[in-house]
């Protein structure tokens, strides 16, 4: 078989399936921390096939906004994935300077999530949705620091370069990933809101930020939303994959390493989650300002690395 | 001063309560800073007989006096201007006997007549209203909830109940039984069957043995370690710290299942019955008591010691929902949620009988908040475990006692009234009986009937994402509110 098209095949099923088991796997943790059994990790996927049988409940107060964005997050987000490298730094789409490209198209996504919270009229929903806007005004100039001093430090303005930094940086190249990883790690949690910013399995919904948003939402749209939810947490974890495990090790050790490193960013959440309480609202974003500063001092050492002192 | 001084759990003639003039009371409850415990209206001929209960906790002595007001005369002058602490009972008295008291502030439906609530509401540029309820995303009660915000700031709560009005006094009149008793609130089975079966034989001059006495004192005792575990758990899940949740969850099992033991239901259904208590505590059964508790007690005290030990914990529990000293007196606020306020209430020792006397009374640190409310568990689970093994050393003076005693009739003209420390704090329960000897009003009063206010008080300037956390830390009762 075409190496590429075997890549793809790979890229697509990561995409489509990964989210599956990480939401399983992190689950499976956090029984593990207290002592209960906890439920299989096929049960996301089971999940999903049910909410996939089951009947929309339209609210008479939504209008096509509502109808509609469940399907614009869905497509927006794996088409974001496509973007992304998986293994030996092989995105589907490789374009140069696709981290613009996929950064706006992930934010179409939650522009969709967002109106369409507020389409339904219910107060906590509108509350979510301007929780969610304020921390991702944070999050995007990171992000984009972040990404953008990676890609410049190679020079080729791709994804597939993030795997370069080490090899072509030496120690100055692991100092940067290190902050990277931190700081995308940070995103990953405010993003697919996890303890500390936000609770997944709360059912307070004065204290919710992504769940809220989702209360009117049901059946096929409930599972559309959820999954698109976990594929964003499988792009960022990709993200860190690629910027760790090096280049040229072969097709098996990638695709080994690859995994590995999405069960133990798993595992690692899961833990996290069972040991620590959620911050308060307001002290949140000073741990999203985490990974403001962590970009800002990417992007210094990455200056300091391309020019000199 | 015009008073009848009774104890608790004590019955008296309902014709030697004094009945003076509405405005002589009036004056007489402005000028004096005992608290109410009990105000109510009984259907008397033409007019209505308001009752007021006083407490004087220093004396442990509980003060009566009544009035007579016309059923034709439609008003009264307000108490509640001159003594925030009669807000409740009034809005109360008005809603079931339809005597307006003019001048009252805050005169709004209690339980019934949700349609006719009308909400503060405030105007401006970023203020907002947040409704939620009476349907809530977990399983808990239905109450209605009305945030006025700015942004994320809560200016005002207010808290709309009745949603599980089941007229309970009523029917406690036409049909009292144990069983009825122990369905008002599911989560105080023991206090609310001990406050009712009490009253009962006070009524009906029962004297029941040391031995039954004893047995539902450790159920009560139980009854509060188990909630307070449970809560502890639950303030933690709040707060998604999930370590905490489950072992309290699980600690608390322990002890409800020993419960179980005891008297074949966890909650401690149709373990007290009028007369005394229908299960033994043998010599076996109360070594396997202490047993559980020991273990329990140690489960307790080194979580507690991590969870607090918890940086991310501390800061969400630390200065959130501040209920100032000032604001709980004001409001009268009782029980658990009133001692983490520095209030020092507890019925237990306040009207102490034989059994509670040689306890000792211990001291808390109040620092109003939810941290406060967080200790005052912890503190109280400790001390039950200790009381439940003293109370069950003393059990064992009392093999040869029997644990019924024979029913009797009621007598005529009684009023009977007992306090219990449940959980939560002082549970009132008062009976009046007729010239025949039949029940003519049966009164209940929960302590979130005093503590719900508190709610919306703790609430104000914070986050509205913290309501959570202060609504679990208070664990108000919403069936023992709407009755």
């Amino acid at each position: 078989m075409d190496n590429n098209l075997m890549l793809t095949l790979f890229n697509i099923l990561i995409l489509l399936l990964a989210p599956f088991f990480v939401i399983g796997i992190i689950k499976k943790t956090k029984a593990f921390w207290s002592g209960r059994k906890g439920v299989s990790i096929f049960q996301p996927l089971f999940d999903t096939i049910r909410l996939f049988k089951k009947d929309r409940t339209i609210s008479t107060t939504t209008s096509w906004v509502f109808n509609f964005a469940p399907a614009v997050v869905f497509v927006t987000t794996l088409l974001a994935g496509l973007f992304v490298p998986m293994i030996n730094c092989y995105s589907i789409i490789n374009v140069a300077g696709a981290f613009i490209i996929f950064s706006y198209i992930l934010g179409l996504g939650k522009f969709f999530a967002l109106i369409s919270a507020m389409d339904t009229g219910s107060s906590f929903e509108g509350m979510g949705a301007s929780r969610e806007a304020s921390f991702t005004t944070i999050v995007e100039p990171a992000f984009f620091i972040i990404l953008a001093s990676l890609v410049a430090l190679s020079g080729n303005y791709t994804f597939a370069s993030l795997a370069d930094v080490i090899k072509s940086n030496g120690t100055f190249g692991i100092l940067i990933v290190i902050l990277a990883v931190v700081s995308l790690f940070v995103m990953l949690l405010t993003e697919c809101s996890r303890v500390p910013v936000d609770d997944p399995t709360t059912h307070l919904e004065l204290t919710m930020i992504h769940e809220v948003m989702i209360l009117d939402n049901s059946g096929i749209d409930l599972a559309l939303i959820t999954w698109a939810n976990g594929i964003k947490m499988v792009i960022l974890m990709a993200l860190i994959a690629n910027l760790i495990i090096p280049l040229g090790i072969g097709f098996g050790l990638s695709v080994g390493l690859f995994l590995l490193t999405l069960v133990l960013l798993a595992v690692i959440i899961g833990t996290l989650e069972s040991g620590i309480a959620r911050l308060r609202m307001s002290h949140v974003f000073e741990f999203v300002f985490v990974m403001s500063s962590f970009a800002l001092v990417v992007a210094s050492l990455a200056a300091v690395k391309m020019y000199g002192i | 001063m015009n008073y009848y001084v009774m104890k608790n759990n004590q019955r008296i003639n309902l014709l030697d309560i004094p009945t003076i003039e509405f405005n002589t009371l009036r004056a007489q409850l402005a000028a004096t800073n005992l608290r109410p415990v009990s105000f109510f209206g009984s259907d008397w001929g033409q007019n209505v007989k308001l009752f007021v209960v006083l407490a004087d906790d220093e004396k442990g002595e509980l003060l009566v006096v009544s009035s007579l007001i016309d059923k034709n005369v439609k008003e009264y002058e307000s108490i509640t201007k001159d003594n925030h602490q009669y807000h409740m009972f009034e809005r109360e008295f008005y809603e079931q006997f339809n005597i307006k008291p003019l001048g009252h502030p805050w005169l709004k439906p209690v339980r019934k007549n949700q349609d006719d609530y009308e909400f503060f509401e405030m105007e401006g540029e970023e203020t907002h209203q947040v409704a939620v309820g009476p349907i809530h995303a977990g399983v808990i009660e239905p109450g209605h909830f009305r945030f006025m915000c700015q942004g994320e700031k809560v200016y005002n709560l207010e808290i709309m109940l009745g949603y599980q009005h089941r007229g309970v006094e009523d029917l406690m009149v036409k049909k009292p039984s144990n069983q009825l008793a122990e369905s008002i609130c599911g989560d105080s089975v023991i206090a609310y069957n001990m406050a009712y079966s009490q009253v009962m034989e006070e009524l009906s001059g029962m004297e029941i043995t040391n031995k039954a006495k004893l047995i539902r004192r450790v159920a009560l005792e139980m009854e509060r370690t188990a909630i307070h575990i449970g809560d502890l758990g639950a303030i933690l899940g709040d707060i998604a710290y999930q370590m905490g949740k489950e072992v309290f969850g699980v600690t608390r099992t322990l002890v409800i299942n020993t419960m179980l033991e005891i008297s074949g239901s966890r909650f401690g259904r149709g373990l007290i019955t009028v007369g005394g208590v229908n299960f033994d505590i043998d010599k076996d059964l109360s070594k396997k008591i202490v047993d559980v508790l020991n273990n329990v007690k140690n489960t307790v005290e080194k979580m507690t010691r991590a969870t607090l030990k918890s940086s991310t914990v501390m800061s969400r529990l630390e200065k959130t929902g501040v209920v100032s000293n000032e604001i709980a007196n004001e409001l009268n606020l009782v029980g658990m949620i009133g001692r983490s306020c520095g209030i020092n209430l507890d019925s237990r020792f306040d009207f102490c009988d034989e059994f509670y006397k040689d306890f000792e009374r211990k001291s808390f640190n109040a620092t109003n908040d939810a941290y406060s409310r967080f200790r005052i568990r912890y503190k109280e689970i400790i001390e039950s475990i200790s009381f439940v093994k003293k109370l069950l050393k003393k059990l064992e003076g009392y093999e040869k006692e029997d644990l019924c005693v024979p029913v009797k009739n009621f007598i005529p003209n009684s009023f009977a009234l007992s306090v219990v420390e449940s959980w939560r704090g002082e549970l009132v329960h008062v009976a009046t009986t007729d010239g025949e000897g039949k029940l003519s009003r049966y009164k209940i009063k929960d302590p979130s009937f005093n503590n719900w206010y508190g709610l919306s008080m703790a609430v104000r300037n914070n986050g509205i994402s913290d309501f959570p956390l202060c609504n679990k830390g208070f664990d108000l009762s919403y069936c023992g509110f709407d009755l």
